[in-house]
């Protein structure tokens, strides 16, 4: 492997991307109906790219295990878009914006991606509200925010607690309309398996019919993956229950390189786990921090109800911690800062898993009316979930696996280490560094799918406009195909006494307990041992019923995990080279004497990628070295 | 707590179904339906035997993945609700549960629970959308919108496509689904340039796939999950007269 090129444009920081586009190399109008593009994912990334492309006139087929795009996982994203509109006259701009990103992300991600983010993030607002996406307004009709958190202004456009949903539907409808056009073909309910490469270069996939359970092989001249993020990986996460890793996983054992994958946010208030089980654990957006405070008692296990524990003896230990920013501290403070009082003693609930958080100020000041504009959905999901009702009694919440900030490496044009493979949205690394800030995920993905992709893809396709149309009945096609296949009759061949899931379940405890918000050398070494041995018990006593060429629920999970046996080995690894703390990564051996994160940049200022080297063998790591010349890295403080 | 559950089990599109009966133990009130199912598909797996087959996803009832009828309601008895999100307590220990697909004829079958709901999407595709290019929008506050509308076109815009409502008619219509869209784009001075146009394709392939008509049953503003209220419709036939 060369050495890995970011492509980051030369020039002042503000005016990389215009540069960029100035001189991108252009494919006629002509040319884009002959070239075929797949993107793989229907959130707002891939919904985002495939109706741009389509616009532009390129031949788009889109993918999506679901039974409609529509159902994608940025569906369930609730607190907001940021932009830097500046709507608020309370100081923003681009580059205000670029830094909050850049400090949230304790200086692990690349300058260059994050200003244009910042840049592109007006626009995105634009198009969402040009497409009809019912963002929250004030009463002379303009638009309105909210602030988020790790932030000191108010950037964050929102549709209550509902943003992700009404922008996916927005990309949906776009979608459909290039789908009406005939520029882009749906394909629902497939889930690839496998990415083809012909002469190093993406040519085409291979999906399974998720109904027929058929194999599928489609050709085109560059692949898009928008497949999400893996925070799965812990089994109990924020995510859909279905969201996995494995497109990802395909593309990176073909030669993509995997970027940072430890770098796992783990958002700070979910609701915590209430039975063996649960399935999933559910978010309540950060942007109730902005008006609920966070706290536990001040005595240890104690067990009166919370509306019986009299203000003295609360301890608003984010307040207490951190008064400049108090409950807005980033989620990964805010996150172990729970932890911490947790493992001390002083949860609540009937695990002692658990922390408050009360809005009994913010009613008695504003009224219930005003926080129900603000919060109805999320209150109203909160009592359905638990029974208890969050405008009389503190919700009980608690740190939950969220977001992957690491994913496939991509350079500036967002494509991968393989030329013709890119990913966008959550899929790759780019922008959130060791840390995403809150409401930068929508404005991420919309950014990469709609405004970047499609201004970047065209630099390679322009030199592929005398490639004939992509046959799919070449050998990589087969070899590919067989591949898949081969491990498909294994899978249900095993024929032992163990669900999928219940290796995923502990799978995703290994990675909790080891992986999780604290990590240390200990901890990750043992856990590598542990998957391993797991991993074992999995190919010899997992039960699949049924066979490959039917409808196959079990099969489709049990190959998510056997895909995720893998990214957990290198995720584990990727913590344990990691030797500093940084953002979500927090290594206990590396900590300050007041338990903040201690970040190594001498040593460890670099983006790690790293490479398949084959079955059983270790990975390779690859490092690009992180050069900061707008900013200075400081210490990142929130106190 | 324990319950009887009669599940349609049905192999595929073609074949006939019939109800299984199950027996359940060891459910405690804090799980929800899905999970319930999740129990009683471990048991199955784990003895080798094909599991109840059913469309899920988010699991926080915002996804629209999830749906069947469970004791004669769709998504279950709880006002408001997906199945996701139906909690085991608001079942009585003991209980006898029956548990159905959706039934409608735009809908057919997969597999046991599982339908193909592919209609509302070809609804969605004939006029769902604003027709704006990727980088010509205007900026987004030279389009004011009353405060009353936004709010107004959001409580319309929160459908979750999960077909219930369809479910729930005994036309089979998906008048509530269209008229949800359709009033989203109505109310929004963005969407009101092809409101005619719109709401004339989506009605067409509507009745072309086969939904049937709203006789001002209720039926489905009862049983939507999210609460999306019956003027929608009202608005729709507006719209529609409108457009003639």
């Amino acid at each position: 492997m060369e050495k890995l090129v970011s492509k980051i444009p030369e020039g002042p920081l503000a005016e990389k991307w215009t540069r960029y586009k100035a001189n991108v190399k252009l494919v006629s109008p002509a040319n884009k109906k002959k070239l075929e593009i797949i993107v793989v994912g229907t959130g707002v990334a891939g919904s985002g790219a495939a109706s741009a492309l389509g616009e532009l006139g390129y031949n788009v087929k889109v993918f999506c295990y679901n039974d409609t795009p529509r159902r994608a996982h940025a569906i369930a994203s609730q607190g907001g878009v940021n932009a830097a509109k500046n709507y608020q006259n309370d100081g923003d701009s681009v580059y205000r914006l670029f830094l909050d990103m850049i400090k949230g992300g304790d200086y692990r991600s690349r300058e260059g991606n994050v200003y244009r983010a910042a840049e592109v993030s007006n626009q995105v607002i634009d198009h969402f509200t040009a497409l009809g996406v019912p963002f929250a307004r004030d009463y002379g009709g303009t638009l309105t925010t909210r602030s988020f958190g790790g932030v000191q202004v108010s950037r964050t456009f929102y549709a209550k607690g509902q943003t992700g949903q009404q922008c996916l539907l927005g990309a949906y409808s776009s979608l459909n309309r290039q789908i009406k056009k005939g520029t882009v073909t749906m394909y629902p309910r497939r889930e690839m398996l496998d990415l083809v490469v012909i002469e190093g270069r993406a040519r085409g996939i291979i999906v399974r019919n998720l109904i027929t359970g058929k194999l599928e092989r489609y050709g085109a001249h560059a692949v898009v993956l928008a497949t999400g993020g893996y925070g799965t990986i812990f089994y109990l996460s924020t995510l859909a229950v279905h969201s996995n890793g494995s497109a990802a996983w395909k593309a990176h054992r073909r030669g993509a390189l995997f970027a940072n994958p430890s770098f796992i946010q783990i958002h700070p208030t979910s609701i915590p786990q209430l039975n063996e089980f649960q399935s999933k654990l559910t978010l309540m957006s950060e942007s109730l921090r902005n008006d609920g405070r966070i706290w536990v008692p001040k005595a240890k296990s104690d067990k009166r109800p919370p509306n019986e524990i009299p203000e003295e003896e609360r301890d608003y230990y984010l307040e207490r911690r951190y008064p400049a920013f108090g409950n807005l501290v980033p989620r990964d403070i805010a996150s172990r800062a729970a932890k911490e009082r947790c493992d001390a003693g002083y949860g609540v609930g009937q695990t002692g898993l658990a922390v408050y958080l009360d809005f009994r100020d913010a009613i008695k000041k504003q009224g219930e009316k005003a926080i129900e504009s603000k919060y109805g959905n999320l209150f109203d999901m909160y009592s359905t979930i638990t029974g208890t009702d969050p405008y009389k009694e503190p919700m009980r919440i608690y740190p939950a696996g969220h977001y992957t900030m690491g994913g496939l490496w991509v350079d500036y044009e967002l494509m991968t280490t393989i030329p013709g493979l890119y990913a966008i949205g959550e899929s790759n690394f780019s922008d959130h560094g060791a840390n995403r800030l809150g409401a930068a995920s929508l404005m991420q993905i919309a950014a990469d799918g709609y405004f970047i992709l499609p201004n970047t893809i065209g630099n390679y396709l322009s030199d592929q406009i005398r490639v004939p149309k992509i046959s799919t009945d070449g050998p990589e096609f087969g070899e590919a195909e067989k591949t898949v296949m081969e491990k498909l009759e294994k899978l249900v061949s095993i024929k032992g006494k163990q669900t999928a899931t219940s290796f995923h379940k502990r799978l995703g405890k290994i990675m909790w307990d080891h992986c999780g918000m604290i990590r240390n050398k200990t901890g990750l070494t043992k856990a590598l041992v542990m998957i391993d041995e797991l991993e074992k018990e999995f190919w010899s006593d997992l039960s699949v019923p049924g066979t490959v060429d039917e409808l196959n629920n079990e099969l489709e999970k049990a190959n998510r995990v056997s895909d995720f046996f893998e990214l957990a080995r290198l995720l584990v690894s990727d913590a344990l080279a990691r030797e500093e703390s940084c953002g979500a990564h927090f290594r206990e051996e590396y900590q300050t004497p007041d338990g903040e994160a201690l970040r190594n940049d001498e040593k460890f200022a670099y983006v790690a990628a790293w490479e398949y080297a084959g079955e059983g063998k270790p990975h390779i790591l690859h490092k690009e070295e992180l050069t900061f010349e707008n900013v200075e890295m400081k210490v990142r403080s929130y106190k | 707590m324990k319950f009887t559950l009669k599940i349609w089990r049905q192999k595929n599109a073609e074949a006939k179904g019939a109800f299984v009966t199950y027996e359940i133990d060891d459910i405690s009130p804090e799980m929800s339906f899905l999970e319930m199912l999740d129990a009683l598909n471990k048991g199955l797996v784990e003895e080798n035997k094909d599991p109840v087959a059913f469309d899920h996803d988010c699991r926080e009832g915002i996804c629209g993945s999830c749906g069947m009828y469970i004791n004669g309601h769709p998504h279950g008895p709880v006002p408001a609700v997906t199945t996701c999100l139906l909690s085991m307590r608001h079942f009585r220990d003991g209980e006898t549960i029956t548990v159905e697909p959706w039934r409608a004829k735009p809908f057919p079958v997969i597999k046991d629970l599982m339908v193909d709901r592919s209609a509302l999407d070809k609804i969605q595709t004939a006029g769902g959308f604003i027709s704006v290019n990727t980088g010509s929008a205007p900026e987004a506050n030279s389009i004011l919108v009353k405060k009353h509308d936004a709010d107004e076109a959001f409580n319309s815009g929160i459908c979750i496509g999960c077909g219930a409502c369809v479910a729930a008619c005994k036309n089979a219509s998906a008048m509530l689904f269209v008229s949800a869209k359709i009033s989203q784009f109505a109310l929004l001075p963005q969407g009101r340039i092809e409101a005619k146009e719109r709401v004339r394709s989506m009605v067409e392939k509507m009745d072309d796939l086969g939904f049937g008509n709203c006789s001002n049953t209720g039926a489905c503003e009862a049983e939507c999950p999210k609460q999306i209220k019956l003027t929608n419709i009202a608005r729709l036939k507006r719209e529609f007269y409108k457009a003639l």
